[in-house]
């Protein structure tokens, strides 16, 4: 193996400051994707849970669209085919005026595919409480939004914290796909600091070592949080 | 949307399938690689003695803290590298997705393995089977019925996983129907038939997955 090593390349500028960059890019866009995979994912999972036939067909029919499509394609249906079939107006505003075009789609493609797995974690949530505490609720004379808001929920998310936070490292590993349509996040940064200095070595170490402590940084923080919020009398789901 | 246009699709059909057959030979290969490397990490995990173990455990762990894009790039870097000479994009695609599903699949083994009842492992030894016949007769062939359907959904993901071959450039399904659409200038029809393929192969997927859960149930 024939290979000249030069660590020093990563803190020697430009290329420590593409890192820095593209990390930040990775962390603007997973952060904002998750905003909106779990407010509509737990909308969604919401729906799949009430008595209404329309709203549990809808949540339904929206997981299994976006669940079976690869993300890779959605992203680019998102870049290249959704600014096309809009009207004239809407269309030429995504295509010129819209900010940050790339990063912008990136975000939408990534929080519209990850609210569907984020659905069907708030659901499994809210089924594992059982009947009985839904029953309890209506007997207590709350409202179906009232149950959901001071019964189910508060529960339903603290069963699914373990699933979620790896729903969210997901999210955090699938932004990596934003470099398709031209994000440079940290892991097309490092592949451009590879084509410039040939240290593919190096480079992707450095990515492989910022990704991993972020995976477990972020474990152990949420197994703390898990181990607090633990559901007295249930076996929590992944616990220890 | 009026001027949506079948013909491009159906003219460039031969070459589409041919990106098609990559895409199920990637998956097929990589499923095949993976259960092994998978079965063998599994084993080493639940097998008591405490290096091993941990090794496996890191390696799992390590595996799953990355992105799939990231192994790719590695293993096109790594593997020509290694060999020291120029490998096609094919040959270090495949070891990357062996390599990062079998991390996937050791842990979905693991619980498979797990749910098989102990009394099964202490009958076999009572026959005086060793530790190859207790796993190879008895545990294993009862641990992958119970994770038919486990193993299957993860099919699913890696069918639609392979796609990311496309920051390579290996011809597979999208790569084949991206380099239609650009050449023809033809993006909505052919990233919206792409779309509809992989739908209908996962839909099939995960009917099927559905089926098999309702025959264990009972």
């Amino acid at each position: 193996m024939n290979y000249n090593w030069d660590w020093s390349i990563l803190v020697s500028e430009p290329y420590m400051g593409w890192l820095l960059q593209g990390f930040g890019w990775t962390i603007a866009v997973s952060s904002a994707a998750w905003l909106i995979a779990f407010t509509l994912g737990s909308t969604l999972g919401i729906m799949r849970t009430t008595e209404s036939r329309l709203l549990r067909w809808i949540g339904t029919g929206y997981v299994e669209l976006f669940r079976n499509v690869p993300l890779l394609v959605q992203f680019f249906l998102w870049f290249f085919v959704f600014p096309e079939i809009l009207p004239d107006d809407a269309s030429r505003w995504v295509k010129r005026e819209m900010p940050l075009p790339a990063f912008t789609t990136a975000v939408v493609a990534l929080g519209l595919y990850t609210a569907s797995r984020v659905c069907e974690q708030v659901r499994s949530g809210i089924e594992a409480i059982g009947p009985g505490q839904r029953a309890a609720g209506k007997a207590m004379g709350f409202s179906e939004p009232q149950i959901y808001r001071y019964v189910l929920l508060p529960v339903g998310y603290r069963i699914i914290i373990p699933p979620l936070t790896s729903e969210f490292l997901t999210v955090f590993k699938n932004s990596s796909l934003a470099l398709t349509i031209g994000v440079i996040e940290l892991t097309a940064a490092t592949r451009q600091i590879e084509e410039y200095t040939f240290q593919g070595f190096e480079a992707f170490t450095a990515a492989t070592v910022i990704y991993s402590v972020i995976t477990f940084a972020v474990m152990g923080a949420m197994r703390v949080v898990e181990r607090r919020t633990r559901v007295p009398g249930t076996v929590a789901l992944g616990a220890k | 949307m009026s001027d949506f246009d079948f013909s491009v699709i159906l003219d460039n059909l031969p070459f589409l399938i041919e990106g098609l057959g990559m895409t199920f030979l990637l998956t097929l290969l990589a499923i095949a690689g993976g259960l092994a490397i998978g079965t063998l990490l599994a084993l080493a995990r639940l097998s008591g003695f405490a290096p091993l173990a941990m090794v496996a455990a890191a390696y799992t762990n390590f595996f799953r803290s990355l992105p799939l894009i990231l192994v790719i790039f590695w293993f096109y870097f790594l593997v020509p590298l290694i060999l020291g000479r120029p490998v096609g994009g094919f040959y270090s695609v495949l070891v990357a997705f062996i390599l990062f599903e079998a991390a996937y699949y050791s842990e979905i083994i693991r619980a498979g393995i797990s749910s098989v009842r102990s009394g099964q492992v202490a009958a076999a030894r009572a026959l005086g089977m060793n530790y190859w016949q207790t796993m190879g007769d008895v545990v294993l062939p009862q641990a992958f019925r119970a994770m038919t359907p486990v193993l299957l959904t993860q099919a699913i993901i890696l069918f639609q996983d392979t796609s990311l071959v496309y920051v390579v450039g290996l011809k597979d399904f999208l790569v084949s129907a991206e380099l239609v659409a650009n050449r023809d200038q033809r993006l909505v029809e052919m990233f919206t038939f792409a779309a509809a393929v992989y739908l209908v192969f996962c839909l099939l997927g995960s009917y099927a997955v559905r089926r098999l859960q309702q025959r264990f149930a009972t």
